[in-house]
C-alpha cells in the first residue's frame, strides 16, 4: 500500500473515532464511553510509527480542548505524550500477545487521564469523582477488538488493513 | 536496545519521533499558559470554535432526529393528556390574566417612584441547543447564537421554566453556556420564603444543585424557591433558580447540607434565550462584574 493511502486512511479512521468519541450520550453512557479516538491513534502508532503520530496526536487533543472546552494544549499534550510512547514501544509490544498488549493500553489511557486530571487540577478546574476513570477500564476492555481490526501484530503483519 | 531498534525502523523521513514530542509538547505548554494568562488566545480559540460549529451541527442532528421521531410517534393518548393539561393551564392562567392589567398599572405606579420603569429584561434573543457536554465535570450547552448575534460573555441565560447558566465562551456564530449543575459554577441566590441570601453550587449531577454554606439554625426546607439575588454582577434579580429537595442536619457538621432541583430542565428545554437587561433598572444585577468570571466558584 502506497504511504499516501495509507495516511489518509490514519486520517479519515481518526476522524471517525473522534465523532464518536464526542458525539452526544445519554450521560450514564457518555460515563463510560471509551476514549475511541485515542485507540485508534495508538492503534495506527504501533502499525505505521513513520507517519508521525505525534503530530496526529496534538492535532487531536487540540480538537478535544476546543470541542470540550478545556484549557488549550491540555489533551494536546497528553495525547501527544502517549502517542510517542506507543511508537517508542511499537517494536516490542506490536510482538506480544493480545492479553499483553492490553496491558500496556491500558496503561498508557491511564497516563492519558492522568496528565488531563493533573492539568484540571493545576488550573483550577473541577477534579471529579471515580467515575472519570471509567473510560481507562472500558477502553483497555476495547483494545482486542482494535487490535484485530487495525491488525496490530508484528508477526503477521501484511499489508495495513 | 530499544532506541536503537526504534530508530532504525522510526525516521525514513522527517525527525525522530523524540524530537517531534518534545517540539509538540513545548508547544502545548505555551498553549496552555498563554490561555491561563489574560486572554491571549481568545482569538484563536473563536476561529477554533467557528471551525467546530458545523460539526457540532451535524453531530447534534441524530440527537435532534431521535427527538423529532420520538415527537411525531408520541401516542394518541400521551398527546391527549397533555392537551387536557394545557387546557386546565391556559384556563387558570387566564384567571390570573383578568387581574393582570390592574396590577401592571398599579405596579407601573409603584415602579415610577424607584425612577425604574418596566421589565429588567431589556432585549431576548433566543437561542437553539446544539451541543451537550453533561458530566460529573461539565455541564455545558452549545447554542446556535454568537457574537454575530450580538452575545456576550458571561450573559445571563434562561429556559422559559427558569434560569440556564451564563455563557462562557462565544464564538462567531455559536457559543458555550456553563450550566448551574456545572461544579464550577455557582449562583448568588435568595431563598424566596424567608429572604436569606447564600450560593447555589452545581453538584455534577444533572439538575441538582448543593446550598453549600448555610448553617444548621437557617430557615430552610424542601419546597422551597430560589430565586437569583442579583448580587455578584452576572444575573438580574427575581429569575426563578431551583426548588429545594432535601435539607440534612447532623451533628457532624456546622452547615445544613441542602440539596435542590433546578426549575429549569435541561434535558427538556431545547430553546434557551440570552437576555439583555437594564443596568439602571432596581433588579439588575448589583455591583460592577469583577475580572474574574462572576458567580464561578473555584
Amino acid at each position: 500500500m502506497r504511504p499516501v493511502e495509507t495516511r489518509w486512511r490514519t486520517l479519515w479512521t481518526t476522524a471517525l473515532a473522534f465523532v464518536l468519541q464526542v458525539i452526544p450520550l445519554p450521560m450514564w453512557l457518555a460515563a463510560v464511553r471509551p476514549a475511541f479516538a485515542v485507540l485508534v491513534l495508538l492503534a495506527w502508532s504501533m502499525v505505521v510509527p513513520q507517519l508521525g503520530g505525534v503530530g496526529l496526536g496534538f492535532a487531536l487533543g487540540l480538537a478535544l480542548d476546543v470541542w470540550r472546552g478545556a484549557v488549550l494544549g491540555q489533551y494536546a499534550l497528553a495525547t501527544a505524550l502517549i502517542a510517542y510512547i506507543a511508537i517508542r514501544q511499537h517494536l516490542i509490544v506490536r510482538n506480544k500477545p493480545v492479553f499483553e498488549q492490553t496491558l500496556f493500553v491500558a496503561g498508557l489511557l491511564l497516563l492519558w487521564e492522568i496528565v488531563v486530571w493533573a492539568i484540571d487540577g493545576w488550573t483550577g478546574h473541577a477534579t471529579g469523582g471515580w467515575t472519570r476513570w471509567l473510560p481507562v477500564l472500558t477502553g483497555a476492555m476495547l483494545w482486542p477488538v482494535a487490535s484485530a481490526l487495525f491488525a496490530v501484530d508484528g508477526r503477521r503483519r501484511r499489508s495495513a488493513p | 536496545m530499544n532506541s536503537a531498534a526504534a530508530s532504525r525502523n522510526l525516521p525514513k523521513r522527517g525527525y525522530p519521533a523524540g524530537l517531534r514530542f518534545s517540539v509538540y509538547a513545548v508547544l502545548a505548554l505555551a498553549l496552555m499558559w498563554a490561555d491561563q494568562r489574560s486572554g491571549w488566545l481568545d482569538t484563536l480559540r473563536y476561529g477554533l470554535q467557528a471551525i467546530a460549529y458545523p460539526l457540532q451541527i451535524a453531530l447534534n442532528s441524530p440527537a435532534a432526529a431521535w427527538q423529532w421521531t420520538r415527537d411525531t410517534f408520541e401516542s394518541r393518548d400521551a398527546l391527549q393528556t397533555q392537551n387536557r393539561q394545557l387546557r386546565e393551564q391556559i384556563r387558570s392562567l387566564q384567571r390570573d390574566a383578568l387581574r393582570r392589567a390592574d396590577l401592571e398599572r398599579e405596579n407601573s405606579e409603584l415602579r415610577s417612584l424607584r425612577a425604574a420603569a418596566g421589565d429588567v429584561a431589556e432585549k431576548w434573543l433566543p437561542g437553539r441547543v446544539i451541543g451537550e457536554e453533561a458530566n460529573r465535570l461539565r455541564h455545558r450547552l452549545t447554542i446556535d447564537r454568537g457574537a454575530r448575534h450580538g452575545v456576550t460573555t458571561k450573559q445571563t441565560v434562561i429556559a422559559g421554566s427558569g434560569l440556564i447558566g451564563q455563557t462562557l465562551r462565544v464564538g462567531p456564530w455559536s457559543s458555550e453556556v456553563i450550566t448551574l449543575a456545572d461544579p464550577e459554577h455557582a449562583v448568588p441566590v435568595q431563598i424566596a420564603r424567608t429572604g436569606v441570601r447564600t450560593l447555589a453550587v452545581g453538584s455534577g449531577r444533572p439538575g441538582v444543585l448543593t446550598l453549600p454554606f448555610l448553617p444548621l439554625q437557617t430557615d430552610v426546607r424542601p419546597g422551597d424557591r430560589l430565586l437569583t439575588s442579583g448580587l455578584g454582577g452576572t444575573f438580574p434579580a427575581g429569575y426563578p433558580v431551583a426548588t429545594v429537595l432535601s435539607v440534612r442536619r447532623d451533628g457532624a457538621s456546622p452547615l445544613a447540607q441542602v440539596e435542590a432541583v433546578t426549575a429549569a430542565r435541561f434535558d427538556r428545554d431545547r430553546t434557551v434565550a440570552f437576555l439583555w437587561f437594564r443596568s439602571q433598572h432596581s433588579a439588575a444585577p448589583a455591583g460592577t462584574p469583577p475580572a474574574a468570571p462572576a458567580g464561578t466558584a473555584p
